[in-house]
Order: C-alpha cells, then structure tokens, then sequence
C-alpha cells in the first residue's frame, strides 16, 4: 500500500484489427479498434485515452491514481471504431 | 492492516453491468472525440503539431520502467512509460516505423500518477518515443526497440 494510491489494471476483450493484414483471398481486412478509452473513480475522470490500431490485441492498460479508498467505485468505458460502446465497473478492494 | 488497493477490471461476461452502461452512455458521447489528424501523422514533427504543440525539446525526464530492448514478439510489446515533468498533462506514444506511428495518447488529470503501462503492436524494430505534454510544452523521450518477429502482418 503506497498512501492511497489506487493502482488499476485493465483487461479488455477486442479484436483490434490493424487495418494491415489480409485475409485468404488478399483483401485488406478493414480495421477495427477501440479509439476512446475513459476511467472514472466515483465520477470523477481519472484517465482519459485514445488509441489507433497498434494497441495490441485484447488491450491491457495499467495506471495508478491517488485518492482512492477501499469500497470506491471504478468505472472503464471504451468506444470502438464501430462506434461500439462498452462499460464496466469494479470497487476498490 | 495493510490493503493492496487493486482494482481489477476483467471484460467478457460482466452481464450485471448493464444498467450502469446505459446510464453512462451520454457522457461517453460527449468525450471529446478522436483526433484523426493526429494518428494520421506520419512522422513525429507532424504528430506533436497535430496534437498541438508548436515544437519539442529532448527530456531525460521520462523512465522506461520494464520495457525491454529487444521484443520477441511484436504482436504484444509492453511500454512502460513515467514522466516525471512537473504537471504533466498527456502522455502520447509514438511508434516511429509502425503504418500509422502515433500508437495512444493518454490525458493524464491532476492526482492521476503520469504514468502508464499498455502493449502495443511493433511492425519492426524501431525507435519509440514517449512525447509527453507538461505544463503546457511538449517534451520527447525516446527509446529503441529490436523486434525479432513482427506484429503488424
């Protein structure tokens, strides 16, 4: 426990396709990426993201914010390429 | 009483989270939005201007953390970068030799640690730069990292 530093580790599920490779028959293979990733502790934004399509694939992202205490809530949204949204949320433990 | 005070996050199945989704989504709406320019940058000049930052000085001021020199494995590089710039704003990561260079850009509010750890995709080995936005100026770390096996293909 470093005071109340909140380290948070985030493990999402994507293809993020590069835009780069080719399928079978040797046509590009459009790409699809999360582009916007948000953190909020209780609310507040405490990391805000964006990101083109050499994050790799299935994101891990890592940071450490002050202020946080056990039973606090943690929420990740992203939005992808298509415009896809998804958000979850954990507490701090 | 010591507390590892971890948040962890794991996407695939969280259906019980539905209702806080929908709550939240006009917020996400309204985030400011991706700045195509930016990615669509082909050298760093043009990424640091797209971001908006009239120019850069060199820094010895960012760490590297475990990020390793040589990448076995280009589909999954781990960049680990600290800057410790007085009110830094936004860490940018830019993959010199990648199609589209600029790789994340990480707004960094006031009690967040300016610091991040995420893997990217490296098409080969190449210079990687942490271009980092502090108190207003744009400031650059580089590094350079041998790919043995690419990750773009």
């Amino acid at each position: 426990m470093q005071g109340d530093k909140v380290v948070v580790r985030v493990l999402m599920t994507h293809e993020m396709e590069s835009g780069q490779r080719k399928d079978a028959d040797g046509k590009v293979i459009p790409a699809y990426f999360i582009r916007e990733v948000s953190a909020r502790h209780n609310g507040r934004p405490v990391l805000a993201a964006q990101w083109g399509p050499a994050v790799s694939k299935n994101p891990f992202l890592q940071f450490t914010f002050a202020g946080g205490k056990p039973g606090d809530r943690i929420q990740v949204s992203w939005v992808d390429s298509k415009g896809d949204t998804r958000t979850d949320e954990t507490t701090i433990s | 009483m010591t507390f590892h005070r971890r948040a962890i996050l794991k996407w695939g199945g969280a259906a019980t989270l539905a209702s806080v989704a929908g709550a939240l989504r006009p917020r996400t709406a309204a985030a400011q939005g991706w700045n195509q320019a930016a990615f669509s940058g082909k050298s760093l000049d043009e990424i640091v201007k797209a971001l908006g930052g009239a120019g850069y000085t060199p820094t010895k001021a960012v760490s590297w953390g475990a990020t390793p020199d040589i990448a076995e494995n280009g589909a999954a590089v781990q960049v680990s970068i600290a800057s410790a710039l007085p009110r830094t704003q936004a860490i940018a990561v830019v993959i010199e030799k990648n199609p589209g260079p600029l790789a994340a850009h990480f707004e960094v509010p006031p009690g967040t640690d300016a610091a991040i750890v995420t893997r990217f995709k490296m098409a080969q080995t190449s210079s990687v730069h942490a271009v980092v936005k502090a108190d207003g100026k744009y400031f650059v770390s580089t590094r350079e990292i041998r790919v043995t096996f690419g990750g773009c293909g």
